[in-house]
């Protein structure tokens, strides 16, 4: 893929992802699984559905909710990179060799 | 895969077929305790054949290709960096890609199944998101139903000489949204509407995660095109070890 065209695919992505932010202003983008939660009580024609089981660790609070999040994204990147990284100074050695 | 290992995998398959059906013939993630627990359990059981497969095919590949293990944990981050990210959508709810369609394609659809797997543990286990009692539910969406329909349509696409990078581009996007179809459809079965029967009660949450989930889909689907063309570029003698060059991988 060249360069350009990859920098276009790139552009249409973030184009996506933003495009919802601008149209929609008064939605919280919230999870798709808690619109799902609503639609459960509104079959079983409950108030509120109550789940049977709660999960065993709940991070306490928004901000270190999304520490973990960011955890998860900076591992899975940083292996990503690095094995990217390795690949592509390989191909380079081997050229020189 | 050796004779034994099939046997294994056939004996669970059977195991899983029997006691799977029974419950469920009466009648982005699943969230922790939002299903009944008889689901929770036939969903678990099902996954246990593919989970088995899946591992005795890992096994093989780290054996076989050890060039290729460094892909493979790419594979991995690619599904981990994935579904960290949640991206707001068209109908004012966000959700997140799966990047199981990378794997799937690469190694085959049960791989999938183990990394899956574990990148729903982390997520169930320390952002409560998801859950233990539906972690059977959703591996089945995500590690086993999205990563093996991604690879059919590798392989069909491959077949009718698509350009390979559009075959990545429709495998991966098409496996996403399917992942979070059989989500819709395991609610319906588990909370079919009292006026409408299962059949309404799809509808009601495809209109949820279905439409929330196009637009990712299509992210999805370019950003591992580019992974791939990426791959193409740098990792060309352990793709072609692992049988992606020749067109594809036995699952």
């Amino acid at each position: 893929m060249k360069i350009k065209t990859a920098v276009v695919l790139l552009i249409v992505c973030v184009v996506i992802a933003v495009v919802p932010l601008m149209l929609i202003k008064d939605s919280e983008f919230g999870g798709a699984d808690d619109a799902a939660s609503e639609t459960i009580s509104q079959i079983l024609e409950v108030e509120e559905y109550t789940p049977w089981a709660s999960p065993v660790y709940e991070p306490p609070g928004g901000e270190t909710e999304s520490l973990l999040f960011c955890l998860q994204a900076a591992l899975g990147a940083g292996v990503f990179g690095f094995g990217i990284g390795v690949l592509k100074e390989r191909k380079k050695s081997r050229k020189e060799a | 895969m050796n004779v034994k290992q099939k046997r294994i995998i056939g004996l669970l398959a059977v195991f899983a077929a029997v006691f799977s059906v029974a419950p469920a013939a009466k009648a982005m993630h699943i969230m922790e305790g939002y299903l009944p627990v008889k689901y929770c359990i036939a969903w678990g059981i099902l996954c246990i054949p593919f989970l088995a497969a899946g591992f005795f095919s890992l096994k093989k590949t780290v054996a076989d290709h050890r060039k290729a293990i460094i892909i493979l944990s790419m594979c991995g981050a690619y599904a981990f960096v994935l579904s960290a990210l949640k991206i707001p959508s068209v109908t004012g709810s966000s959700s997140h890609p799966t990047g199981t369609g990378l794997g799937a394609i690469l190694f085959g659809p049960s791989v999938m199944s183990i990394l899956g797997i574990l990148v729903l543990l982390f997520q169930a286990v320390l952002l409560a998101h998801g859950g233990l009692t539906t972690l059977g539910a959703n591996t089945f969406s995500m590690a086993i139903a999205g990563p093996f329909i991604s690879y059919g349509i590798y392989k069909l696409a491959t077949k009718c000489k698509v350009n390979r990078l559009v075959a990545v581009f429709m495998a991966a996007s098409i496996g996403n949204l399917a992942t979070y179809c059989i989500t819709s459809l395991q609610l319906a079965l588990a909370y079919p509407s009292q006026t409408g029967g299962m059949f309404e009660s799809l509808v009601k949450f495809m209109g949820i995660f279905a439409v929330t989930q196009v637009p990712i889909a299509i992210i999805e689907g370019i950003i591992t095109a580019m992974v791939v063309s990426a791959l193409e570029t740098y990792a060309k003698p352990e793709l072609s070890e692992i049988g992606f060059l020749r067109g594809g991988q036995k699952a």
